[in-house]
């Protein structure tokens, strides 16, 4: 008995539903934890999709939410397609955002019209930097990225720790955090007096630039070849190390953006929590987005309507506020499940 | 410096380094089973935290009704939780042959969202931090010198050196499903068609693995710590992933990557204690970067399982 998988790509109109499906299979399962807890699910899923985009304050907190997850969702679909298995969204956010405070520090008199820029291009170098190691030891060496990117994340992440507690401690209130940056370097508001900040615009041009350089350059045709058989694309007289290289850089320094925007529109002070695991939901964004800048912008605003979703349901219902990254969680699971309706018919079959 | 060199330091230190070790020596061997059968399993940190999680939450129930084994109980229960995940990620990755590094992460990250969720519903909001009566020291040497204090430890360390690593190195090396095993993960093809059930052998690696690997969360929760909190794994599951390539897929050096860890963080808790200023991040940062050294070092001569991060379907 087994399960047996007969190649057969599934038809163009189905495969957009497949992350509708999984959506509607994930809120099934996770149905039992709401009974668990003796809530109603339907009243659950109401404030869960619901009442995060009934009133203009929650929609700009879920335009809020979303912003880093555009970025980081926007990083980790353009790795994936360009066959680079970048797991260190959450290291390279964390270094973009330790360089835009390093900047930001300093910009005190400075035009923003300099420092924004700055903040911006220093960001993005950080984060390429951070990914630069287990970029060249893949194109070089044949070293997997998997294990070497996740690893620096984790020194990003003691690296932040380590300034916090060393040079860049609050002198006043003596608090892990850095001191606040310079007004100058801080992105400015969309909508007075909201959260909702550039990095939002950013997200958006940085989504519809790799839409473009995608699906309407050859560079992205390269990107892909290689992201889908490096063999079959250096056959083809495709430079596979040059475009994995690139593939692997663009996509640190979009990440590093995320912790820009971060520090630059709503901490203003690095604190060692600045990513809340942004960088790993970022790996779901690109998963449910289906390695589609567009369908990861989707993919974003609506893990955004569950992040604030998830806090109206746990203040409505006594529901823990944690059954938001269960449901997130579940959702990249069954996705990722789903997917594989897309090139394959699945058969039980009772001999193998 | 004569605090340095007193006995009584170095004695502490070399104590606090094997407490230190054992859940490490837990995931490493756990990691090193799962990955010589073909597969990377990161779903490791989220099943040590889950380990942790429902071992402490089983024993405090326990010990609420009044049961003798609570402990035991809860490492029973931290155990079996370990296994589900083995069973998804087998379902996942075996069964359907998906992408094992995403599956890993989502694993992790299901895990550690189940637990933050379990613990709030079973023990709400409360200020106070739930507890429980961890463990206890054993003192097989009683009050002698130097030894006497170096072996006063948990159970489950005795257990982690003098039996995880000798069995995990046996099972590996000197039974015919540790044959197997590794066969399954050097080449699933040559495997199948000797007749080796490669997705039962998976699936087992897998459970071996995840079992060892939540039972070192769980003794955290319920012997070194007595309690649960959010920030009790704190990335020990991506150490273990660094020390089991520094092992090269090995449990005994394995155990020897988690003793090295094990000193560097027991000596700068030591150290920060006496009032030394130091950015001890930059010592813990070591395990991994000295990983991605040793990888760079090796260069293509990395010996990483055969099959590693290959799904393998029968045509």
């Amino acid at each position: 008995m087994g399960l047996k998988f007969e190649r057969n790509p599934a038809p163009v109109w189905f495969r957009p539903l497949i992350p509708l499906l999984a959506i509607v299979l994930t809120f099934a399962i996770t149905t039992t934890l709401v009974l668990l807890v003796n809530a109603n699910p339907l009243q659950a899923y109401y404030y869960f999709l619901v009442e995060p985009l009934s009133s203009r304050v929650s929609v700009i907190e879920v335009l809020v939410k979303s912003t880093p997850l555009l970025l980081t969702g926007a990083a980790v679909t353009f790795a994936f397609v360009g066959g680079f298995w970048n797991i260190g969204a959450e290291g390279q956010l964390l270094a973009g955002a330790t360089a835009a405070t390093a900047i930001g520090l300093q910009m005190d008199g400075v035009s923003p019209l300099i420092a924004l820029p700055l903040m911006i291009i220093g960001g993005f170098a950080a984060g390429m930097a951070w990914v630069l190691i287990p970029a060249l030891m893949r194109v070089k060496l044949a070293i997997d990225e998997v294990v070497t990117t996740l690893l620096l994340n984790s020194v990003a992440l003691l690296g932040v720790s380590a300034l916090l507690n060393g040079p860049w401690r609050d002198p006043v209130s003596q608090w892990p955090q850095s001191p606040e940056i310079a007004a100058s370097a801080m992105f400015p508001k969309l909508i007075p007096r909201s959260r909702l900040h550039l990095g939002f615009i950013l997200a958006i041009i940085i989504i519809v630039i790799m839409w473009f350089v995608l699906s309407r350059t050859a560079f992205g045709l390269r990107m892909r070849a290689v992201g889908m058989s490096p063999h079959a694309a250096r056959f083809a007289g495709i430079k596979v190390e040059q475009t994995l290289l690139i593939s692997a850089l663009v996509s640190g320094g979009i990440a590093g953006l995320a912790g820009v925007s971060e520090v630059a529109g709503i901490h203003f002070h690095l604190i060692d929590a600045i990513s809340g695991g942004n960088g790993y939901t970022g790996i779901i964004v690109a998963t449910l987005g289906g390695l589609n800048p567009w369908g990861a912008g989707l993919a974003a605003l609506f893990i955004g309507v569950i992040d604030t979703g998830s806090q109206s349901v746990s203040r409505a219902l006594g529901v823990p506020v944690y059954l938001g990254d269960v449901i997130l969680a579940t959702l990249l699971l069954v996705t990722l499940a789903m997917l594989l309706l897309q090139r394959y018919r699945i058969r039980w079959v009772r001999q193998p | 410096m004569n605090d340095l060199l007193s006995t009584t330091f170095l004695v502490g230190l070399i104590a606090a380094t094997l407490r230190v070790a054992t859940p490490l020596v837990f995931g490493t061997v756990g990691e090193v089973i799962t990955e010589r059968a073909g597969i990377l399993n990161l779903g490791i940190e989220g099943i040590m935290f889950l380990g942790a999680f429902v071992g402490f939450a089983a024993a405090a129930k326990a010990e609420a009704a009044g049961m003798a084994g609570y402990l035991w109980i809860g490492l029973g229960a931290a155990t079996v939780s370990g296994l589900l995940m083995a069973l998804l990620m087998g379902l996942l990755t075996v069964t359907l042959g998906l992408n094992q590094h995403v599956s890993g992460l989502g694993i992790t990250l299901l895990a550690t969202a189940l637990s933050l969720f379990g613990f709030r519903l079973v023990f709400g909001e409360s200020s106070v931090l739930p507890s429980i009566d961890p463990f206890p020291q054993l003192t097989p040497f009683g009050d002698a010198p130097v030894i006497g204090p170096i072996f006063t430890q948990y159970l489950l360390t005795f257990v982690a050196f003098l039996v995880v690593v000798p069995v995990g190195w046996w099972l590996l090396y000197r039974t015919n499903f540790g044959l197997n095993l590794r066969s399954v993960g050097e080449n699933p093809e040559a495997a199948d068609a000797a007749g080796i059930n490669v997705f039962r052998t998976r699936y087992l690696a897998l459970a071996i693995g995840a079992a060892l690997m939540a039972s070192g969360g769980a003794f955290l929760s319920l012997a070194s710590l007595g309690a649960f909190s959010p920030g009790i794994i704190a990335g020990r599951g991506w150490v273990c992933i660094a020390l089991v390539i520094f092992a090269r897929w090995d449990p005994v050096r394995g155990m020897l990557g988690a003793l090295l860890f094990g000193g560097v963080f027991a000596l700068q808790l030591r150290l920060q204690t006496l009032g030394f200023a130091l950015p001890y991040e930059v010592l813990l940062a070591l395990p991994y970067l000295v990983t991605i050294a040793a990888l760079a070092i090796a260069g293509r001569n990395v010996a990483y399982p055969g099959a590693y991060l290959k799904p393998y379907r029968r045509e």
